[in-house]
């Protein structure tokens, strides 16, 4: 006995239903707060809301820039996120490389270890830190919250790398060797060139990871000079309401740059994450 | 072979086998700081009763583990934070099962659809909080607005500024965020399944369940556990969500341990009772790690 026909469509149109559900469940809350951060508060609080804007506004996003400063907020976000990501990859691919490449007795033990890391709650570590940071003098820096967040996410980068550079041919590595270059000039002459879509992928993991933390940044910094962006949209309140139009304006501002390089990159993404969380 | 003579020349100073471990070093020691230090050190903090206030830091034994035996805000924050873990990884695995299942099927906008789910991921958690805030509002909430329009409910619900509603708000915007991205990564494990084995059972007239229950279960049952196991250890760490959406509020009835600890150090300063509330979080994360991981080992072992 094959299928009817009837059953075979019956099936095409419960897939073709569940992929529309997947696609309202992911894209519609943004869509949402997009069509939000467009709207007059009065229209919002309305009592009927409407998708479409009316009438358009872009009154939230002055107010997002002018009252409540979030260039600032960007600003140390960038240079925080940014510094971590480059860090994070140059000693989380000296350490891959070593994993890998390198004659490391007991190597599955310290990936293990270094994956334990991950499973660690964040909230165990801020209190002692909180405590070093302030008798060294960092809390209110850039440096303190780059040197926790670059824990945070090396263990991440350390498996998605290790797992890229298992898959290099062994036999390049022995043609260097041949040429006369030392085990650093393997990493950084043959390894690291062959590895940039890899570097790519988890540098994106990274600064995604730094750029959304935010119990560190709540505890580390106490004002605008070096809070980051979740930090200060979190702190977005009015006296006497709440601003669901200067929040939804800074939601779009700081997600939209992600939703993009997601988009660009989603294949590579979720390769890397499967490597460094489920494979093996 | 003359080439590696004068390499090995060159470098006479370090011997081959600090190399590997010269490469480790700043891996070692930024972990060792940022994560194994804190852990140790917060395990001494609980035996005191160090205070940012009154700044005592004197050894007073057990007596913090004493008091958080007895302390109800305690136990209340640790069975919310145990329920929360259950039910939202239970329903994201779930969920995501279902949509990794629609999702190996062949259909056109298949990429836009996969590149969708991983927006709920990518999006800063406080975002999705601020954005599950505004759609669950008590009074121009958009999701009230529907319910009430299609008759569901009466009269508008206050949905996380209610104790009966509050912690199923948040588990709510957990799975919203999470679901998807476990859907992705149980593609992968489903699309790791031979297709010549499910083709092989359709020619012999097994139906779409049977198929399911027979060999995709089974075979994606490893990444099912490992996934799931993932997203229990880093559901039971919850802060964020829990902190700028109800600040575990109202009348402590979304208190989660994370949240609770956050306050037990940086509202009272009480750091020998908060690193207390930490370490005894810890054993129980590592306990939950080695029982699920032993768990998992054992039903991998069972299946296979």
């Amino acid at each position: 006995m094959t299928q009817s026909s009837s059953q075979a469509m019956l099936r095409r149109g419960v897939i073709y239903l569940g992929a529309l559900l997947i696609l309202v469940w992911s894209a519609s809350p943004f869509l949402w707060q997009f069509s939000t951060a467009f709207q007059l508060d009065r229209a919002l609080t309305s009592g009927t809301p409407s998708l479409i804007p009316d009438p358009f506004t872009l009154e939230h996003f002055r107010n997002v820039f002018v009252s409540k400063q979030l260039q600032y907020y960007i600003l140390n976000s960038m240079i925080v996120s940014l510094t971590t990501t480059f860090l994070c990859l140059a000693i989380g691919s000296l350490a891959a490389f070593a994993l890998s490449r390198l004659n490391v007795k007991g190597r599955y033990g310290i990936l293990m270890v270094i994956l334990s890391v991950s499973m660690f709650p964040q909230i165990t570590l801020v209190g002692p830190l909180y405590i070093a940071a302030a008798t060294l003098g960092m809390l209110d820096t850039y440096t303190a919250l780059i040197l926790v967040y670059i824990a945070l996410v090396l263990p991440l980068v350390t498996w998605v790398l290790y797992g890229y550079f298992e898959t290099l041919p062994r036999e390049i590595d022995e043609a260097g060797r041949m040429d006369g270059l030392h085990a650093i000039g393997i990493y950084w002459f043959i390894i690291l060139p062959m590895s940039m879509p890899s570097l790519v992928t988890t540098g994106l993991l990274a600064f995604i990871t730094a750029w959304n933390e935010f119990l560190f940044a709540l505890a580390f910094t106490s004002n605008i000079d070096h809070q980051t962006i979740p930090v200060g949209i979190a702190g977005f309140t009015n006296l006497y309401y709440v601003p669901w139009g200067d929040i939804a304006a800074a939601s779009v501002i700081v997600t939209a740059p992600l939703i993009l390089l997601v988009l660009v990159f989603q294949r590579h993404i979720i390769e890397g994450l499967t490597q460094g969380g489920i494979k093996e | 072979m003359g080439r590696v003579e004068v390499s090995t020349r060159r470098r006479p100073a370090l011997p081959r086998w600090i190399w590997p471990w010269l490469l480790l070093l700043p891996t070692f020691m930024s972990l060792g700081a940022v994560a194994f230090w804190p852990i140790l050190e917060g395990l001494r903090l609980s035996f005191t009763n160090t205070s940012l206030i009154s700044g005592s830091t004197d050894y007073v034994g057990l007596s913090n583990y004493v008091g958080l035996m007895s302390d109800g805000r305690f136990w209340n924050a640790w069975v919310h934070t145990v329920w929360f873990t259950v039910i939202s990884t239970g329903l994201e695995t779930l969920i995501g099962l279902g949509m990794a299942l629609i999702l190996c099927e062949r259909f056109r906008c298949r990429g836009l659809i996969r590149a969708a789910m991983l927006v709920p991921w990518a999006m800063p958690t406080v975002v999705t909080s601020k954005m599950f805030a505004w759609l669950f509002d008590g009074q121009n909430g958009v999701i009230n607005w529907v319910l009430l329009n299609s008759g569901i409910i009466q009269s508008n619900i206050n949905w996380y500024g209610d104790p009966q509603t509050a912690m199923a708000t948040i588990i709510i915007a957990d799975v919203w965020k999470t679901a998807p991205f476990m859907a992705l990564l149980l593609l992968t494990g489903l699309q790791s399944i031979p297709t010549s084995l499910t083709e092989a059972a359709r020619m012999d007239g097994a139906r779409g369940w049977m198929i399911f229950w027979t060999i995709r279960l089974p075979l994606l049952l490893p990444t099912l556990l490992i996934a799931g196991l993932f997203r229990a250890l880093d559901a039971f760490r919850i802060f964020d969500l829990v902190y700028v959406l109800t600040g575990g509020g109202p009348a402590d009835s979304t208190e989660t341990l994370s949240t609770l600890a956050y306050k037990e150090l940086f509202s009272t300063l009480e750091f020998g009772y908060g690193t207390t509330v930490t370490t005894a979080m810890f054993i129980t994360e590592a306990l939950l790690a080695v029982i699920l991981c032993l768990w998992l080992v054992h039903t991998i072992r069972r299946v296979t």
